[in-house]
């Protein structure tokens, strides 16, 4: 899919097309993937007066609240960002949750107090198990081309990060292992466990990789299913 | 029964439902709620082959005509499990209930198993409930959604206690088969229904059990996979998997039968329809054709010989629910390819 969102033509120049460009850093964090090449912006408009609205639509009317919350969330927070923009609207349309995450997004009131009643825990920790299953899902793709290549279990146990031929493959790895405030530094080492941050020793490494791949293929699996029921759901890749 | 090339498969779908999601059914006030249920199945419907689409009137409320048609007739099933799904506060006389599934088969027998079910938050009615349902229609397994609503609370873990008393209750009414949800996206909050770690508390606590993961965990395969390898009693239902990607995205079904193949091993996978989401005839047809492709980012997954698909499409599931086989549809006892191999080992021995 492609970026197909409405920008603005009463904007001040430039402003909605940058406040779009911000949104690419907003990913679906259960797919791994930026919200504007999944096709859920459905429109990004900014008035003379700075204010943006941006509007999100999703695969499903029942998609998990406590991933399209901290979708929500996140596209205020990069709009809003946006020199030149003063204020931001997130409208999450046609899901049975919309109303409490768009108020609870606009009030800043968090996942907890959005849902009052309903949920016990703000959604840090679930962000970072999934950007732990990214960092997985990185080295299956990075390491793929490498074992190919003729490089042994061996040896990736003892390779660092700046050993390796650069790539966007490789810098993506390294943004998610950022994010999860690991290593990015050239001499760390490339296998690592994502929760503690150690480096994989020799003997692991087998399995490491090998839950690598089953990682990369469920978050494969997943977002074929999620952009399959998009197309669905949305055919003409807007909204009707 | 489906033959091709020689070969007779024997089909049990282990994995269907016969629902009734007419506006008429809907629950005042929840309205939203229910008409969102069923349009969020039919878009699943999508992810199949075109010609088998359905009109969402007909697919909210298809009849018994329809089913017997589609699923046996047309669509090659021998033995067809029931998988209730209640969903009362959406539904007034529920979406898809044992009474309902069972009136059904009682006018088919031999046809259909009419699985039951329950909730651990029904307390001691809820358990005189399972208890009149295996009585009255024999059940042997029972399907459960641990993201369930009811009453106030938005779901449950099959670890909880209350739960654990549920288990043990339908053990000593001789239900086998534990069938859990664990799927595609319904409404978690921050009871993450998604997470298998419950079921292998269960497990390991109730050996004589057998837990069926159905939709294997999606989105969390990886997951999925680690705990079914060590838990002998653990297996993948298929519903979903062959229906929702075997058609769509070719790729990355192949990617996720070379896991399970290789995690869960053929013994432990259940084919199942998920009907009325999708037809059985072009998922039988489909999976009896299909071969692990040879292209170089699937070649350390092995290929699949005929045996792996009996047991898949049939074998597996008659012998967790004691379904006579005639001896023309079975296979070797040491056809096909032994589950798991290395997995296990590679598992443990970290």
């Amino acid at each position: 899919m492609s970026v197909s969102a409405e920008t603005s033509v009463v904007s001040p120049p430039g402003l909605a097309s940058t406040a779009l460009a911000a949104l690419t850093t907003v990913r679906d964090p259960e797919l791994d993937e930026p919200i504007t090449t999944l096709g859920f912006v459905a429109s990004c408009v900014v008035s003379c007066e700075g204010r943006a609205v941006v509007r999100l639509r999703l695969p499903t009317y029942f998609c998990a609240p406590n991933f399209a919350y901290l979708m929500v969330a996140d596209a205020y927070d990069a709009v809003i960002g946006v020199p030149g923009v003063q204020s931001a609207e997130v409208i999450l349309e046609d899901h049975f949750a919309s109303d409490q995450i768009n108020a609870g997004v606009a009030a800043q009131a968090g996942f907890v107090k959005s849902f009052d009643g309903e949920a016990v825990a703000e959604l840090g920790d679930l962000r970072a198990r999934f950007l732990r299953k990214a960092v997985m899902a990185g080295t299956d793709v990075v390491c793929r081309p490498l074992l190919k290549a003729g490089v042994t279990p061996e040896e990736l146990a003892i390779l660092t990060l700046g050993t390796i031929p650069p790539s966007e493959q490789l810098e993506s790895l390294k943004r998610r292992r950022a994010e999860l405030g690991l290593s990015t530094h050239d001499d760390a080492p490339l296998l690592i466990d994502p929760a503690t941050g150690q480096r994989i020793s020799t003997e692991a490494v087998p399995l490491h990789l090998r839950k690598a791949r089953v990682t990369k293929a469920g978050i494969d699996a997943n977002t074929s299913i999620c952009s399959g029921m998009f197309k669905v759901r949305y055919p003409q890749g807007r909204t009707p | 029964m489906y033959q091709k090339d020689g070969e007779k498969y024997f089909i049990v779908d282990s994995h269907m439902h016969y629902w009734n999601a007419a506006p008429s059914n809907w629950v005042k006030g929840a309205e939203h709620y229910a008409k969102g249920w069923i349009e969020c199945f039919h878009a699943y419907q999508g992810l199949g082959p075109e010609e088998t689409h359905w009109p969402i009137d007909k697919f909210m409320a298809y009849t018994e005509d329809d089913l017997m048609k589609d699923v046996f007739e047309d669509g090659y099933v021998d033995v067809a499990v029931f998988q209730p799904t209640y969903l009362k506060e959406w539904y007034a006389e529920g979406f898809n209930t044992t009474e309902r599934n069972a009136a059904l088969g009682e006018k088919h027998p031999g046809m259909f198993i009419a699985n039951t079910r329950f909730d651990p938050r029904d307390g001691d009615p809820g358990v005189e409930e399972l208890r009149r349902n295996v009585e009255r229609y024999g059940s042997k397994g029972v399907k459960l959604y641990t993201a369930e609503w009811n009453n106030g609370s938005r779901g449950y873990k099959l670890s909880d206690p209350a739960a654990y008393r549920y288990l043990e209750k339908a053990q000593e009414l001789g239900i086998k088969n534990i069938h859990v949800h664990k799927g595609p996206t319904i409404w978690p909050l921050d009871k993450d229904s998604f997470d298998v770690s419950d079921i292998d508390h269960c497990a390991t606590d109730f050996p004589e059990l057998n837990f069926i993961v159905e939709h294997v965990g999606l989105p969390r395969i990886e997951d999925f996979c680690f705990m079914a390898t060590q838990e002998p009693n653990v297996y993948a239902g298929l519903s979903v998997v062959i229906g929702g990607l075997m058609h769509a995205r070719p790729k990355f079904f192949a990617k996720v039968m070379g896991e399970l193949l290789f995690w869960v091993g053929e013994d432990k996978m259940t084919f199942g329809s998920d009907y009325g989401i999708w037809e059985p005839k072009w998922q039988v047809e489909g999976f009896v054709d299909w071969q692990m492709p040879d292209d170089e980012e699937l070649s350390d997954y092995g290929k699949l010989t005929t045996a792996t698909k009996k047991k898949i499409l049939g074998l597996n599931a008659a012998k967790l629910y004691d379904i006579k086989v005639p001896a023309e549809f079975l296979v070797p006892a040491q056809a096909g390819t032994p589950a798991a191999q290395d997995a296990s080992q590679l598992v443990t021995g970290q």
